[in-house]
């Protein structure tokens, strides 16, 4: 029998404020408030309030759509308009649905931009978003804060300043330009109070999954945990409560030694922790997750859910140091970890989360998640001699998702850790006798 | 009671039965093409490997008398010949019958339906004929030994000298008849077959006998000879054996299932294991010190590590795309009208590799028409191919993290010598001169071993026990 998923309090503040976001969107015209379009990996949600403006987040409108059955027709005619089929899918998702009448998640109309916030990690394919965005939206006015790399794998003082000086030059001249409002560095200090709390709770509450069972899937349901932060919540009171409430109903599951919640209801046996690298596929969510769920996986640690800011070493928004931080914030994200970073990020989570497996979905048509993936996979394997697992799919466009493909791949890795599991298990007994 | 085990591989292309004893070792093997009828397909093969088993048991019996008496060893294989002769007899004598009502339901008017009738008892009746001196009085060698591949291929050459009135009409009728003929479950009493083959073999030596004294230099075979008047004698003998391998009960204590259909497969669910575990266990059994496995099979390629213990570690396969694999090289081999099995000899001929840019197997038969046209050598043209798939397989195995020392190669394709050459010189160059390559000779049937392993083992599957499942929600 399927149970009967109970909405937790704080999946209805979320679509709360998911509504009420969208709803102050579709009234930006009437209401005057100004709409910044921009990137999740390294964004400026904060500054973007500190000029009272709403965000519009491309990449998270392409992938509702993609949970709403929606981006393949919305490829199609992206296509239609021009744009190959190698090309990135969520592109392609977002400017076939402006092509449709830019209507959002919600069902409302969004406001075309006034600003387009080009503050962008990893994917050089966001310039290309953009320059395709103002051809959409002539004059509209753009600026572009570029990040650098940690090539070096450190943030050096001189990619700080750099930064800021373009902070300063660049971005809040045009916010003050386009709101019409003046700068006021104290008011973005106190909103990044609010990120700074936030950002604790959200290193608390993926921490939870050190506990056995995980009482949350760190990748399926923390795709939505990470929600608000990435739709420009961060820094908002409503977000330190959200997560406040999410931890709280948390902490429950872990008094009470619970798994996590699945769409068909609780997850009774943890057979599989995994460590999972690479994005969802959209389209088809729920039968991916279920391909999990049925097998007893939970996902203790996913880097997908680090792309909008890394919070593991450490790194908190700086009330003192609102500029400088903001700088390291976006110097921070994932994708903008050189790939030893990452490796050594991964490997922090599959040892601190005591992994089963490491996984990666790598994805067909994003080159900038993609490239390393293997060097990872076999690093990893080297270092920690975990198994390792490998499979493809795409974001939003469905017709590279191919579901007997994937079950055939993750029939035979969970098999595999399965096998290791007992073979182990009999090794140690061995050992014992 | 000996306790015996069974692993069936069900692929895309043929499906896979080995029986194994208690201690590992493979004393049947089964296997036939792959239908749409998954279960025939699985329990065809697991009959096989069971005959296959009596055969083997019997001479397992002989083996004292089989290495005095040479003849005794012929007898039983041309024994086992005359047995497969009888299935696919059977199996004709079916089809026969059912091309004779789908042309009732087909013809066109009484006269053409008249005319298909006798076509039919004409046709049937020559592959009869064929058939039976095929392997009866020829060795097969490396041709195939599926129904399907035999018939069709024997039907197609009778049909194709038909005018055109009645060509599309009775090429119709096959397609229409074939595949209810062998999507049907046929079942044969052993010891009846058996008994039946030794009467044909019989009849066979006493033909000889006479034909062997008027003209000697027919038959110049040193077994066949000793059989020439002691023929009655080594029946005799056999039949005490022969009754003991057919009533001898195979029990199976143990099965699993594994191939690109095992989810289609009659079997409870926890005896269903990925085809990945299962090559790689059923290779490290056979060479213990294998570290990688190359799996190339009809539509997939696998590229696996193992540990010591034969336990995969990581693997890759091919996504999106099966070009490199059995079913790409059936195309080619369709596309120049020739046998799978030529395909490897004949590109193993080359005086040169043309060098073929496609990696799609519908465009490289474009590329093939194309590179005929301009005087490009057949055999060079495979060559090319060859290596062109094998080029695809070593991208796959860097994918997977390279080769270790020692590196086996298995599955259907792993039987094509051609692509065996490419593998070890470019498996050789790109890893190590020194590098152990292992091939066997069982190589496709290596997915069915380790499962039949893995069931003697009993080594619980990661499965999801549904029903204890259902049970908890039921309480909670």
């Amino acid at each position: 029998m399927q149970k009967e998923v109970i909405k937790e309090k704080s999946m209805v503040l979320q679509k709360e404020m998911l509504a009420k976001l969208f709803k102050d969107l579709s009234q930006a015209h009437e209401t005057g408030k100004k709409v910044v379009y921009t990137f999740v990996p390294g964004n400026l949600s904060e500054l973007i309030h500190a000029f009272d403006m709403l965000p519009v987040y491309p990449e998270i409108n392409a992938l509702q759509s993609g949970m709403r059955k929606k981006s393949g027709d919305f490829i199609r005619d992206a296509e239609k308009a021009g744009h190959l089929e190698d090309v990135c899918t969520y592109v392609k998702c977002d400017i076939g649905m402006m092509l449709n009448g830019n209507i959002g998640p919600t069902g409302e109309k969004l406001p075309p931009p006034d600003l387009l916030l080009l503050s962008y990690t990893g994917c050089f394919t966001f310039m290309k978003w953009f320059e395709n965005l103002e051809r959409y939206y002539p004059g509209v006015p753009i600026a572009m804060l570029h990040t650098p790399y940690q090539e070096g794998g450190k943030i050096t003082k001189e990619m700080r300043d750099y930064m800021v000086e373009q902070l300063k030059q660049e971005v809040i001249p045009k916010m003050e330009m386009v709101s019409g409002k003046k700068f006021d560095e104290s008011k973005l200090a106190g909103i990044l109070e609010n990120s700074a709390r936030a950002e604790d709770l959200i290193v608390k509450i993926f921490e939870t999954t050190k506990n056995k069972p995980s009482p949350i899937d760190a990748y399926f349901a923390g795709v939505y945990y990470i929600g608000p932060i990435n739709t420009g919540f961060r820094g908002r009171p409503e977000a330190v409560t959200y997560y406040e409430t999410l931890y709280e109903e948390i902490q429950e599951r872990v008094r009470l030694g619970l798994g996590p919640i699945t769409p068909e209801g609780e997850m009774e046996e943890e057979r599989f922790r995994l460590v999972v690298e690479g994005p969802p596929n959209w389209t088809s969510f729920r039968e991916f997750w279920k391909l999990f769920y049925d097998m007893g996986a939970v996902v203790v640690a996913s880097t997908y859910t680090k792309v909008g800011g890394v919070y593991d070493y450490g790194f908190r928004h700086d009330p003192k140091r609102p500029l400088e931080s903001l700088a390291e914030y976006c110097m921070n994200c994932y994708t903008n970890l050189n790939l030893p970073q990452r490796i050594d990020l991964l490997e922090k989570y599959i040892t601190e989360f005591q992994a089963d497996g490491f996984l990666v979905n790598s994805i067909k048509s994003c080159n900038s998640f993609s490239a390393g993936q293997l060097l990872m996979m076999r690093q990893l394997e080297e270092r920690l001699g975990i198994p390792v697992g490998f499979i493809e799919s795409d974001l939003v466009d469905p017709r590279y998702f191919s579901y007997s493909n994937i079950k055939n791949r993750l029939d035979s890795f969970f098999q595999m850790l399965g096998q290791r599991k007992i073979i182990r298990g009999q090794m140690e007994m061995e050992a014992v006798v | 009671m000996k306790k015996y085990y069974l692993g069936i591989d069900l692929g895309s292309t043929t499906s896979k039965a080995v029986i194994i004893d208690e201690q590992d070792n493979i004393i049947g093997r089964g296997i036939t093409n792959t239908r749409s009828n998954y279960e025939v397909a699985a329990e065809i093969a697991k009959q096989s490997a069971i005959y296959n088993a009596r055969f083997y048991l019997l001479q397992n019996r002989l083996s004292d008398i089989i290495e005095r008496h040479p003849e005794y060893r012929r007898y039983i294989k041309e024994m086992e010949d005359a047995f497969q002769y009888l299935q696919f007899s059977n199996r004709l004598e079916w089809l026969r019958r059912q091309l004779l009502q789908t042309a009732g339901e087909t013809a066109k008017s009484e006269a053409s339906h008249h005319t298909m009738l006798a076509e039919v008892e004409r046709i049937t009746g020559e592959i009869q004929e064929e058939v039976k001196v095929d392997y009866l009085e020829r060795d097969l060698g490396s041709k195939s030994q599926f129904f399907r591949d035999i018939v069709g291929e024997k039907y197609n050459e009778k049909v194709s000298c038909l005018s055109k009135e009645l060509f599309e009409p009775m090429m119709l009728l096959f397609d229409k008849s074939i595949n209810p003929v062998e999507n049907e479950m046929i079942s044969f009493q052993f010891k009846h077959l058996v008994e039946e083959s030794m009467a044909l073999l019989n009849a066979k030596y006493a033909n000889l006998a006479d034909v062997g004294n008027a003209d000697e230099s027919v038959h110049f075979d040193a077994e066949l000879n000793l059989l020439k008047g002691n023929y009655q004698r080594v029946s005799d003998s056999l039949k005490e054996h022969i009754n003991y391998v057919s009533e001898e009960e195979f029990h199976i204590a143990g099965m699993v299932g594994t191939g690109y259909g095992r989810a289609l497969l009659p079997f409870p669910e926890n005896c269903i294991k990925s085809e990945i575990l299962c090559h790689a266990f059923g290779a490290h059994a056979v060479f213990p010190n294998t570290r990688t496995v190359l799996d190339i099979g009809g539509q997939d390629t696998k590229a696996i590590q193992v540990d010591q213990y034969g336990l995969v570690t990581s693997f890759h396969m091919n996504d999106r795309c099966a070009a490199g694999c059995g079913r790409y090289l059936g195309y080619i081999a369709d596309e120049l009208n020739i046998s799978l099995n030529e395909l490897g000899p004949l590109a193993l001929e080359a005086q040169k590799e043309v060098t073929i840019c496609s990696t799609c197997t519908v465009f490289a038969g474009a590329e093939l028409r194309e590179l005929l046209n301009v005087g490009e050598k057949r055999e060079d043209i495979l060559a090319g191919l060859h290596r062109a798939i094998v080029m695809r397989a070593m991208s796959l195995l860097a994918r997977s993290g390279g080769v270790r020392n020692e590196f086996t190669f298995t599955g259907g394709v792993a039987r094509n010598h051609a692509v065996l050459k490419y593998v070890s010189e470019l498996v050789r160059t790109n890893y190590g001169q020194d590098l152990t390559i292992n091939v066997h000779t069982d190589s496709i049937f290596m997915g069915a071993l380790g499962g039949a392993m893995f069931a003697r083992r009993n080594i619980e599957v990661a499965l999801p026990e549904k029903k204890k499942k259902e049970e908890l929600e039921e309480v909670g």
